[in-house]
Order: structure tokens, then sequence, then C-alpha cells
């Protein structure tokens, strides 16, 4: 991974593997239409479902705008959750590739493991923010159906950038995660089973389906959570009126959210990196 | 010209040992046959050689370059085919010779003209836009190989390459490897627990309970026996062991139901034998020592023991 010398073979050597497993990452999912239609639709039927079974006992945080819906408040997280899905399902594939062979054939070419890892990695993040970007698209437009609320968007063209860029970035961790999770594993079931007792819990407690309680154990866990900071970036992003708002322990401020999203991001890159870097006897199986 | 060179390399998965001091060369430009049976430690040889696992004890260089210290020089100039394809198999043929030609560095015109030229060696010009899904296993191996073989390395891994191969493209195969050799100059490694294929290798290494107990050419090895091979089977074989010691000063090898002898003038022998035992041989018969007859003479035991004797017997299986 020592990069002593950037002549221009050496760049070509670097990101040439990266592009090309982006690019496998992206035709294998268009290959797969039932991954798009799970990634995509059960966060979307959530988003309906959830929205109109908890409107009635949906208490809105001090900071919401007046008449805040309970799927207006869920918006974000629902983005988040498509993101984490997209995320899991993505990087679920190194086991795959791993039991299929095609790991290591990828691990004998003189491919740098850093460039091993920001392919993976940004396929995966390319691949949510396609589906979340069709969730942005599509969420609104169900409200002339009946099935949500009315959302205008109101972004700048700078605001949409930032936007994204936010979204890329938990993108980027939360499938830096699943990579380190996967490459640890060597069975699918190993992975579900962490998906359920660690993932969904880690997105449920992001302020994605509920407001961070003011104090408790449960406030606690939830301002520990690095996913809680994604959320509520994302959800003063996608709504200028919340910019003015002062920070609170349900809305932390967007610079406290960007600098713990970003060290989140550090954390996991570092960690995938670290596990892949290591010969280890799981990989040839 | 050496290619390979491994010096006294053991390996164990935790506490199963897989490798116990293995030594030997690989020389440019031939064609070697790691033989033995599964769990003999081909597999993981195969996989350090590769750069997949690490050295844990001894040292081992391919190519001129240290494999512990230097394996990113080492994996631009090896080509590598495992045992289980490592082709994704929602790609097409092409899809995934573009994609393996871009890990190493390969692009554009010249990526293209290279997988031109190895589709159409290999036969697969008219398969190239087909899933790998979709393929046979005999196309697939051949993809695998066109995908080894496309940023033209200097050194071939193959590990089982006629695994799931029927008769005539295990044939081709084989021609092919033999012409890369000698056309292009390339060393191939091989792991193979068939005969037939050991036999066309230019040089074997045997392998067994992770040691090798033989190296040579194949008509080195059988020479090494000497002789002819009788295969003799008996009612009683320890029996008739015992006696033949008595009478004849040979010690038989017993396997099983069957003795075995090897010896020069082994003809002169049989008569004697059949005229000594008419009623306790109930068949016999001679020939000239294959390379399983190497393995039995160089292990003691069969090359293909049942797994269950095997692990009373040696105590010892490798992590397959």
């Amino acid at each position: 991974m020592t990069q002593t010398s950037l002549t221009p073979a050496n760049r070509t050597a670097f990101w040439l593997p990266i592009w090309t497993l982006t690019w496998r990452e992206l035709l294998r999912f268009f290959r797969q239409r039932s991954r798009v239609v799970g990634a995509l639709g059960q966060p979307l039927i959530f988003w309906v479902l959830f929205g109109a079974g908890l409107r009635g006992s949906f208490q809105a945080p001090e900071w919401a705008p007046s008449g805040m819906s309970y799927q207006e408040y869920f918006f974000p997280g629902v983005t988040v959750m498509i993101v984490l899905f997209t995320a899991i399902f993505s990087t679920i594939s190194i086991i795959e590739d791993r039991r299929e062979g095609f790991l290591q054939g990828v691990l004998v070419a003189p491919v740098s493991r850093l460039a091993l890892v920001l392919g993976k990695l940004s396929g995966g993040t390319l691949l949510a923010l396609i589906q979340a970007a069709l969730f942005l698209v599509i969420g609104p437009l169900l409200h002339f159906v009946g099935l949500g609320p009315s959302l205008g968007w109101h972004l700048s063209p700078v605001g949409w950038l930032a936007m994204v860029g936010f979204l890329g970035l938990v993108a980027f961790a939360l499938t830096a995660l699943g990579y380190s999770m996967a490459w640890s594993l060597d069975s699918t079931q190993g992975f579900h089973a962490l998906m359920s007792v660690f993932l969904m819990p880690m997105w449920l407690l992001s302020g994605s389906f509920f407001p961070v309680p003011e104090s408790g154990w449960l406030s606690w866990v939830m301002r520990l959570n690095p996913l809680t900071y994604g959320v509520a970036g994302l959800r003063r992003l996608m709504s200028p009126t919340l910019a003015e708002v002062s920070a609170s322990s349900s809305l932390p401020s967007l610079s406290t959210c960007f600098a713990a999203t970003f060290g989140f991001c550090v954390l996991t890159v570092m960690l995938a990196c670290w596990l892949t870097h290591r010969r280890s006897v799981i990989n040839v199986r | 010209m050496i290619a390979i060179r491994v010096d006294d390399l053991s390996h164990a998965y935790g506490d199963r040992p897989a490798l116990n001091r293995v030594t030997f060369e690989i020389r440019r430009g031939e064609i070697f046959g790691l033989l033995g049976p599964n769990g003999g430690g081909k597999t993981t040889l195969f996989r350090v050689l590769s750069t997949l696992l690490p050295v844990q004890s001894g040292h081992v260089s391919v190519l001129d370059r240290d494999v512990a210290t230097n394996s990113a020089e080492i994996r631009q100039r090896i080509g590598v085919t495992f045992q289980a394809p490592s082709l994704d198999r929602r790609l097409t043929v092409r899809e995934n010779l573009v994609h393996q030609g871009h890990l190493y560095g390969l692009r554009g015109r010249e990526l293209a003209a290279r997988i031109d030229d190895r589709l159409a060696r290999l036969g697969l010009t008219d398969r190239m836009h087909a899933l790998v899904n979709s393929l046979s296993g005999g196309l697939q191996r051949r993809a695998e190989i066109a995908k080894g073989m496309l940023h033209d390395p200097e050194l071939l891994l193959l590990d089982e390459p006629s695994t799931g191969l029927d008769p005539g493209a295990r044939h081709d195969l084989w021609r092919y490897l033999q012409q890369l050799r000698s056309e292009s100059g390339v060393t191939i490694v091989v792991t193979t627990h068939l005969m037939e294929e050991a036999e066309k290798c230019d040089r074997l290494g045997l392998l067994d309970c992770g040691q090798l107990v033989a190296l040579g050419t194949p008509a080195e090895l059988r020479a090494e026996i000497g002789g002819d091979c009788l295969t003799i089977s008996a009612e009683e074989p320890a029996k008739l062991s015992q006696r033949i010691a008595e009478r004849f000063g040979i010690e038989p090898k017993l396997l099983g139901q069957t003795l075995r002898i090897e010896r020069a003038r082994g003809h002169e022998l049989l008569r004697e034998l059949v005229e000594a035992f008419p009623e306790e041989i109930t068949s016999v018969s001679l020939g000239k020592p294959s390379l399983e007859d190497v393995f039995i003479a160089k292990t003691g035991h069969r090359f293909w023991e049942e797994e269950g004797t095997k692990n009373e017997e040696r105590g010892m299986r490798n992590g397959e």
C-alpha cells in the first residue's frame, strides 16, 4: 500500500482496479432485479405503513416545524435505511465471492489491498446513492396517490450537492462497516444474524424511527450511536428551515454531525483495510 | 535457472500440520507436477506459492522474489488458476476477461487484442458474450485458463486443472499447456491426483501427509523401483507373506488383500511363486512399475486409501 512515487503508470495501476471492481458491482446489481426491488421496496412500504400507523401517537420534537407529520419526520430515516440495506446487500456478496472463488482471483492479482477495499466500497456507495435517489423521487410522488405527505423540495443546487455528498459519506461508512463484517464471516447466515442483532438496532436507535429522548439510558445509547449523526445531518440538509434551529440532543449541529460521520467513516474504512491486509486462511477455503 | 525455490517449508492450520519441512526447486521452462492424494498437502503448497497463505516457517522464493516480503511483484508475474473457478458467473466470458485485464493494469486496444487472442486460442470466440453461468464445465475451465494467461505470466500455477473435464477436453488442455511451455517458455506448475496427468509432467514431486516423499522425472521415479512389479491376491495374504519370506527371503508389502513385490527379473520369481504356492495364490500379475507403484514404494500405503483406515494409521490430515 505504500505508494512511493506517483508516476502516471502507477496511478493507472491504482485507479484501474478500483474502477473495474466498482463497474462489476454495478453490473451485477442491475442483472439481479430482485435486489433492486428488495432494497428499495421494503423501505418504501415501511415508510407508508409506519407513516399511516404511527400518525396518531407521534409527538413531534421541539425543533420540528408545526404540523410535521410522522411520515415527514420518518423521511430522512427511510433514506438512511435504503442506504443501509443497499450497503448490506452489496457487501454480503463478499461472502459469496469467496465461496465461488472469485475473491481468490482478485487476491492473487497485483492489486493493492487499499484499491480492493476502495473498489468494493465505491461500488456499494454508488448503488446506495442510486437507490436513495430513486426514493427521493418516488417518495414525494406518493402524495398524488394519497399515500404520502406533500413534500416540497426547497433546496438550492448547492444544497442538493451538500445533501447528496453527505449521504455519500454515510453510505461509504455503512458499506465499510458491512464490508468489515462480511470479510470476517464465512457464511451469509452469520451475516443475517449480525444484521438483526446489530445493524437493525443501530438504525432503529439512530433517530430515524423516533427522536432521541432528552434523558435516560436510551438517550445515551442513541447519542453514542454514530448513525444518529448521519440521520440528523441528513435531516438538517434536507430541509433548509432546520438550518437555523439550535443544536439539541435530538438534532445536533451540522458541524457535529459532519465531524462524527466523517470520524465514523475513517474508522470503518481503516478497519476494512486492516482486515483485508492480512493473509488469512478464511480466504482460501 | 530456478523458477521456484522452496526451502524447509512447514505449514499448519491451527494445530493440524499440512506441510512438514518441504524442500525442492522448480526450474524455469518445465512442467512440474505436484502429485499426491487429497489431503497430502499439495493444495496448501499451491496456496503458499500463489501468495494466498503466509509463509509460516521456512523460505519460499518465486521468480527470484521472496514470497514473504515481495508478493506484489510476484503477483504481477504469475498466473493462477484455481480448482474452484474464479470467474464471476453473472458476467459474460468477455466481461470477466476485461475485468481481469484491468486488475493487471491492461486496458484499451492492447487489452482487446489480448482478449481476442486468448479467446481464439482456447476456442471460446463464439461464446464470448455468453454468461459464464450458461457454459459447460469444460468451457468454464477454458475461460478460467484464458483468464490466468491474459497478462502473459512467466509462471502459471494450476490447481487440479482437469477437474470436471471430459477426456477430450483434458487432452486439449494438456496440448495447450505443452505448446505454451515450448513456444513461450512459460514455467507451469500443476497439482494433480491423476496418474495419467502426472505422466505428462517433465518432473514430479510426490506429496504425502505433508511431506515430499519423492522428486524426479516420471522415468527416474520408476527407475528407482527397478525391474518389475508383482501383485499377488490371496485368501490369507498375511500368512502367505510370511511363507514367501521364509522360503525366498523376500519381504512382500502387504496392502489390504494384496501383496506386492518389486524386483528385477520378476517373470522368474512369478513362476517360482506359482509353483511353490499353487493353493494359496488366487491371482498374480506382473507389470512394469507405474507411478502408483512408486507412490506405494515411497509411502508404504496405497494412493487411494479409505479415509478411515488412513486416519487411524497415519493420524494426520490437512485442511482441505
